[in-house]
């Protein structure tokens, strides 16, 4: 971040001071209501009991415990099979291929159609090319396949942009030196293109935890503690669904499974930053 | 050096993720296979329909699966006609139908299972406390809009309505003669929980929900209350006793004949063995 | 922009294997839109056949029981909600991008960011609990009933800000420091250089957290639901319920057999042509200007 820039003692530079400032607050104030009311209501029913125990009385009593490891693997599913995918679609669109080639124009524009296809669609779609013609069945690998869908447009997208904004230089002199593309994109622009990866991860990551539509209809709504992955698992946005919209006098459940998937989403931002941080230092130092 | 650093970062990461995914997967499959038992019942159901009827039927195969340790009942959602075609495709054993059978669905076997009603819901401090059929019906026409017209203040009835195809409003509409193009509403609702949340969000509204997501919600601090219809009131009781005139049976739906796992599940739902269940959700267990 | 490609320098094999591979990548991801329209067409095909696409924006009403099936009050419902949140959101993400990068000293950058990472990742059902909980009432308090497309838009506006908010942080941070020192070395003042040198270096960027903003905007479904009131009309003032098409698919569907469900996946094939519209345009738009 640079401070060079010093504000001065002009009328438009003071108004845009102000929006800026404005906007900030803004935000943070919504997000802080927001936040806020979900601590507020949700903090009471927080206990070691809540995150290991199996629901009990339709969710009303008892805990999270086996939603959490259907979430997480869920997740894990969903990152396994979009990250490679992804950061393979991105390196295409953004190295190998020029804005004017039609195979370019043609993946660009479908992956944006993607990103706005809804989520219900995705849950219907999920359900009858996974889990019937694929025969998966309700199964945690079919949401986290379908979720994996949702996800690819915001990673692809996001890394194709870290990718660009790696200077020329980089692989004018790794062409100089002689080095192969392999070797160029694995050791040069891969580090250098972290943060775009690191900003489509979390954007990514997001998404996922907050689907809900997608996940009723593919890996579904039993709250038993999964074997396998074909087994059906319902996922913590769905929980907090269904307690709040379908239970009544699930409320309050509802807060505190909403709070510790804040939570566990501020630790997973938190650990992806760090590794990305060390990636980072890999990088070529720059001027 | 740095490199050897990360690169040790990055693999040990990559272990543990390894190590945990591990651990999650054989772990309960471990445990899972102790539980074997010598018991004839084995295999997995899957019971997929109504939403409303699915947290009723997920409690009831939890008990089940604790008497036979090898079964699976596995309950998903999609609404009753997902549980309709799912039955009738064979992508589900049973399905959950939360309404009566239509007409065209006389090829399915059909077993009830539990009683609801549906009710008429105004905020608590509406001060109304009866509505005759007439001015029922003139609301939700758009005849009478205001709420001076029924004995309050000047104030705009804000009428809440459910979606086309749930339940709770066919058995609305069939009670009061009414067609869904008739009705003029403000708010359209999905579920129960958020016809309750929107009536007490809303001092002039008024809608109609299931008369057991309304008394629990009503016994435990949300600001509605519950019309009586012709003077009967609106509680589970009521229901019960088979005097309240807006009622609906929920039902679970088999294509063939009743066999194995499936027989025994669903013969276990109907008994008395589960009607403390059906009481803790709020429905109300068929007269045995 | 300098590309990794050119046909002269390829002598290694592993060069060749890794345009394969990510070809074959990329094809994958392209596939998927190809399986999800043709899922829906197929779908939609029963009633598309005996009822004809006409009707789908001439009848009545939409009453799929009495077989009126119009789509357009729904279809004003979902345009009006997303160009009304984008129209707000973009700014005030753009304007949160700027503030980390050239207003806020570090510490509050650190915890404005994470804040906003936060906002990504929380579930629509949680931002349509506030919403009919909070929201709503207090909007019906303004002007009843409350339930509106106002509400719609506020909870939009909401959902979608992250994604703007972060994909501009992540461009400006790409903005070259020399083009920033030089502009100071110019003696331009901040605001200045933030708008005439650091924003359009950032465009590709900002169009890119616009399109995948858009997109969001367009494809919520859960707390729209809960928010608008799903009454199906055009909405004539801000203060009126509406329905938006995906909130029609996730509200009818569980119920709806035959052709009623044929006419939601209707719908959801107006809804994905109303996206390619969209893209197209942006794509015409940006030929060009924004990927030099």
């Amino acid at each position: 971040m640079v401070k060079a820039l010093e504000p001065q003692r002009d009328g438009r530079e003071w108004l845009a001071s102000t929006f800026v400032w404005s906007a900030a607050a803004l935000v943070t104030a919504t997000f802080c209501w927001l936040l806020g009311d979900i601590l507020w209501h949700g903090l009471s029913h927080l206990s070691w009991t809540f995150l290991t125990a199996p629901p009990q009385n339709a969710g009303r009593e008892g805990g999270i415990g086996p939603i959490l490891v259907s979430t997480a693997l869920i997740l894990s599913v969903c990152l396994g099979v979009s990250v490679p995918i992804g950061v393979g679609t991105a390196v295409l669109l953004a190295e190998f291929t020029t804005d004017g080639t039609l195979f370019g124009r043609l993946t660009r524009r479908s992956l944006d159609v993607l990103s706005g296809v809804p989520s219900i669609v995705f849950g219907l779609f999920g359900n009858a090319f996974f889990c019937q013609t694929l025969g998966l069945g309700f199964s945690i690998l079919s949401g986290g396949l379908t979720l994996a869908c949702m996800v690819l447009p915001i990673l692809i997208r996001s890394t194709e942009e870290g990718f660009r904004a790696v200077p020329a230089d980089y692989r004018l002199s790794a062409a100089a030196l002689g080095l192969s593309r392999t070797t160029t994109l694995v050791h040069l622009l891969l580090p250098a293109a972290v943060p775009g990866l690191l900003v489509g991860l979390v954007l990514g990551v997001g998404r996922a935890m907050a689907e809900t539509a997608a996940l009723i209809f593919t890996s579904g709504y039993v709250d038993r503690m999964p074997e396998s992955l074909l087994d059906s698992g319902r996922a913590l946005s769905l929980h907090i669904f269904d307690l709040s919209m379908n239970v009544s006098g699930g409320d309050a459940h509802a807060y505190a499974s909403a709070l510790v998937l804040v939570v566990s989403l501020l630790t997973i931002n938190g650990t992806a930053s760090w590794l990305a941080d060390h990636w980072l230092h890999r990088r070529i130092v720059t001027i | 050096m740095t490199t050897h650093h990360n690169l040790f970062a990055l693999k040990s990461f990559v272990a543990m993720v390894a190590l945990l995914m591990t651990v999650l997967l054989v772990v309960p499959a471990s445990a899972g296979a102790q539980a074997a038992a010598a018991d004839p019942l084995t295999g997995k159901l899957v019971i997929t329909g109504a939403s409303t009827l699915a947290p009723l039927i997920a409690e009831i195969g939890k008990r089940f699966e604790s008497f036979h340790p090898a079964v699976r009942i596995d309950v998903q959602t999609g609404g009753s006609s997902r549980g309709v075609s799912d039955a009738r495709q064979g992508l589900a054993d049973i399905g959950m139908v939360s309404r009566s059978m239509k007409d065209d669905e006389r090829d399915l076997a059909a077993f009830p299972v539990a009683r609801d009603g549906v009710c008429i819901i105004l905020h608590e401090e509406n001060p109304v406390r009866a509505l005759t059929d007439e001015q029922i019906v003139a609301i939700y026409t758009g005849k009478i809009t205001n709420w001076n017209a029924v004995g309050w203040t000047d104030a705009p009835i804000t009428v809440v309505t459910k979606a086309e195809g749930r339940s709770t409003l066919e058995v609305f509409l069939r009670y009061f003669t009414l067609k869904n193009v008739d009705v003029k509403a403000h708010v359209v609702i999905g579920d129960n929980e958020q016809g309750v949340k929107t009536v007490a969000g809303n001092r002039n509204a008024i809608g109609y929900v299931s008369i057991g997501t309304a008394e629990y919600d009503a016994a435990h601090g949300v600001p509605i209350q519950l019309l009586p219809i012709k003077g009967i009131a609106a509680s589970t009781e009521n229901v019960r006793k088979g005097i309240f005139p807006l009622s609906r049976s929920l039902h679970l739906v088999t294509r063939t004949a009743l066999s194995g796992l499936a027989k025994a599940f669903i013969e276990y739902a109907q008994s008395k063995a589960v009607h403390d269940l059906i009481n803790q959700q709020y429905f109300v267990p068929l007269a045995d | 922009m300098t590309l990794s490609i050119s046909n002269t320098l390829s002598r290694w094999p592993t060069d060749r294997l890794l345009l394969w591979l990510l070809r074959s990548t990329a094809v994958v991801a392209g596939a998927i839109v190809l399986l999800i329209v043709g899922f829906l067409v197929v779908e939609a095909l029963p009633v598309l056949r005996h009822v004809g696409i006409a009707r789908f924006f001439a009848d009545p009403s939409w009453h799929p029981a009495e077989g009126l099936y119009n789509l357009t009050p729904m279809l004003w419902g979902t345009l009006f909600a997303m160009v009304g949140s984008v129209l707000i959101a973009t700014p005030l993400g753009i304007l949160s991008a700027v503030f980390c990068h050239y207003y806020a000293p570090p510490v509050v950058t650190r915890l404005y960011r994470k804040l906003i990472e936060l906002l990504a990742g929380i579930p629509s059902v949680v931002y349509g609990f506030w919403g009919l909980v909070v929201l709503v009432p207090l909007i019906g308090s303004i002007h009843p009933p409350g339930p509106s497309l106002l509400a719609g838009i506020i909870i939009l506006t909401i959902m979608i800000l992250p994604t703007i908010a972060l994909m501009a942080d992540a461009s400006l941070a790409n903005v070259p420091p020399q083009y920033v020192r030089g502009a100071a070395a110019l003696g331009l003042s901040r605001w200045a250089t933030i708008r005439r040198v650091v924003l359009p270096a950032a465009k590709s960027g900002l169009f890119t957290g616009v399109i995948l903003e858009t997109g969001r905007a367009i494809g919520e479904t859960m707390a729209i639901l809960m928010v608008c009131g799903n009454v199906v009309q055009t909405p004539h003032s801000l203060f009126d319920p509406m329905r938006t098409l995906t909130a029609n698919i996730a509200l009818e569907m569980a119920y709806a057999f035959g052709d009623h469900r044929a006419a939601l996946f209707v719908s959801g094939l107006v809804l994905m042509g109303m996206i390619v519209a969209l893209v197209g345009a942006a794509d015409w738009i940006s030929r060009g200007r924004i990927y030099g």
